[in-house]
């Protein structure tokens, strides 16, 4: 029982940190973005390739996959996210599944269609005893990742004249930039920052989920269950939504195997048909 | 290149004759009538996608939960009950509308996101549902074994789809029909309007939900139907015709013709199955990545697809 719940907090955790950058794009810019696990995918890559062709080390490659991650959503969004902000979201989820296609054909053509090989760093390789139990490491790690990134985040969102530009900006748009807030610019630096993480969350699901070029798709209505039922916008929402998701579905695949992905459906239809803004929704709804 | 005008009343004229050269194809292409069975299956599956995305603007990437449900209500008729075609048709009709009628109060009443996400998660659901309940449905095999009997007690189902195209033909046209009637009323107006701007709408007194909820019920009732021609002129339901994949598939069809407009479904339709047959010994990852392409495309450039084009050509003169 509680080495289910564990390895599903670190399945949760995971999901969080891929998950939190989309529920800020949409709270800020309700832009439905389904090519975020692209991002993902893509500093998930970055750090493979430098880890088994270059000789890095599982550390720096995560830092890479970071800033990897965060350049190409700079790029994109320049190129082709600023435009359609104010499009109908038909537009935007046609041209996020577009970005979908892309990566997925182009990631297949340049690094073959199996998984990326990965070994864990000694140091996180095998179990330690935690309160009784015999524990993985690299969940344990993944945990601690999660918990570092919550912090940081809500210490920036709530603690620095950023963060209040931010939620500002996520309860009204309209009346933030009428005081002068750059909302353009904010959703630019926002951006990139959700991709970083997600790229980091790539890197880091080497090691648990493994990395294939089908991943933004394989993944993505997990994604999306995370930031639907967390409330978008929000970065506890999400937290708690992985949190859930990542035991219910660990748990199904344990005491369930028959049920499959069932259950994981089942718990969002229900939730969003109780609460249809997500377990907590942002203000101004 | 100036615009080709054309006086509303022609209008028709030109109507009739697309669907004459779609019959013609019976004399035309007889190797290649199961082909044009199933694109006018497609078109007509994205016609009723249309109607709930197009016209209604809801936002719905899980519409082949409905197509595949009707095609294995149909299937499952034939196979079991009564091997009738039109029972079929009406079941799977009939039950699509009553699922899309209880979802309707799902989808309805979220916001963008929360319907897209019920969508797919319904769709992932029933897709799921359908794997795991292989006693009935036959799995990821699919559901096998199901014979037709002929149309009217007349026209057996032969090899060539002869007889495949022609009842698919009729059933697509009458359906269509029916389509444009709905969506050419005041409802189907008041539809438009909920799209360009539903907070209007309500000012003026149009019951925007259950508006909502009525096309939403139609267009699954319609994608069922879709579901179960395809059903029952290729005889055979695959698991892949309730998945994601088909959803998607569908969403490019209609966005290739043209959300939106009554033709877009048919014309993407076309136009996607024939250069999908074309292509159909390429690499699916290529085919994926010009797909891919091409959505990024439609959308920069804001065509609103080949009836879009069309639209931009040929100027229609309001009739006095």
């Amino acid at each position: 029982m509680g080495i289910v719940i564990f390895d599903g907090v670190a399945y949760g955790m995971l999901l969080f940190l891929i998950a939190v950058g989309l529920s800020i794009t949409l709270g800020l810019m309700n832009f439905v973005n389904l090519a975020h696990g692209a991002f993902a995918m893509a500093g998930g890559y970055a750090a493979a390739v430098a880890m088994n062709s270059y000789g890095w080390g599982f550390f720096p490659a995560l830092a890479l996959s970071f800033v990897t991650a965060a350049l190409i959503g700079g790029v994109l969004e320049v190129l082709l996210y600023r435009r359609l902000y104010r499009s109908h979201p038909l537009d935007q989820v046609l041209l996020s599944i577009g970005l979908v296609f892309v990566s997925i054909a182009s990631f297949t053509y340049f690094f073959g269609p199996s998984m990326q090989p990965f070994t864990l760093p000694p140091l996180l390789t095998g179990q330690v005893a935690l309160a009784g139990m015999e524990v993985g490491r690299y969940r344990l790690f993944l945990i601690l990742c999660g918990v570092l990134v919550l912090a940081g985040l809500l210490l920036l969102l709530n603690k620095t004249r950023f963060g209040a530009m931010v939620r500002a900006s996520v309860d009204n748009q309209r009346v933030a930039r009428g005081t002068g807030i750059p909302v353009q610019r904010l959703f630019f630096a926002t951006f990139m920052l959700g991709c970083g993480l997600a790229g980091l969350g790539g890197a880091l699901s080497l090691g648990m989920l493994g990395l294939e070029p089908t991943f933004p798709l394989k993944y993505l209505v997990l994604f999306l269950i995370v930031v639907c039922v967390g409330g978008a916008g929000t970065v506890v929402g999400p937290f708690v939504a992985a949190l859930v998701v990542g035991v219910v579905d660990m748990a199904g695949k344990y005491y369930l195997p028959e049920a499959g992905a069932f259950l994981i459906y089942v718990f969002m239809v229900v939730t969003l048909l109780l609460r249809p803004n997500g377990l907590i929704p942002r203000k101004g709804l | 290149m100036f615009p080709i005008s054309l006086s509303a009343r022609r209008l028709p004229l030109a109507e009739g004759l697309f669907w004459l050269l779609l019959a013609s194809g019976y004399f035309l292409l007889p190797e290649h009538l199961t082909l044009l069975s199933q694109i006018l299956i497609m078109g007509l599956f994205a016609v009723s996608l249309d109607m709930a995305l197009g016209y209604a603007g809801i936002l719905t990437v899980g519409h082949a939960a409905f197509f595949g449900m009707g095609a294995y209500a149909a299937g499952l008729w034939a196979k079991h009950a009564w091997a009738e075609p039109f029972s079929g048709l009406l079941l799977a009709l009939l039950v699509c509308a009553a699922l899309g009628y209880l979802l309707s109060y799902l989808v309805v009443r979220g916001a963008d996101l929360t319907r897209l996400m019920i969508t797919i998660g319904v769709c992932m659901l029933l897709s799921e549902l359908a794997n795991r309940l292989v006693n009935i449905t036959g799995g990821t095999d699919g559901l096998q074994g199901i014979t037709m009997a002929p149309v009217l007690g007349l026209f057996e189902f032969d090899l060539y789809g002869r007889t495949g195209f022609v009842y698919t033909f009729a059933m697509v046209l009458l359906v269509f029909c029916v389509a444009r009637r709905i969506l050419r009323s005041p409802f189907g107006l008041a539809l438009r309007g909920i799209h360009d701007s539903s907070k209007r709408m309500q000012a003026i007194g149009s019951p925007v939900a259950a508006r909502l909820r009525m096309a939403y019920c139609f267009s699954a009732a319609i994608a069922g139907l879709a579901g179960a021609l395809m059903a029952q002129s290729t005889q055979f339901v695959g698991i892949e015709s309730l998945g994601i994949n088909r959803s998607a598939e569908i969403l490019i069809i209609l966005v290739l013709g043209g959300a939106g407009r009554l033709y877009g479904g048919l014309i993407g339709a076309i136009v996607y199955m024939v250069v999908h047959d074309w292509f159909a010994d390429m690499n699916p990852e290529y085919w994926m990545f010009w797909i891919g392409c091409f959505l990024i495309a439609v959308v920069m450039l804001g065509g609103g697809g080949l009836m879009g084009m069309l639209a931009r050509m040929v100027k229609v003169e309001k009739a006095r």
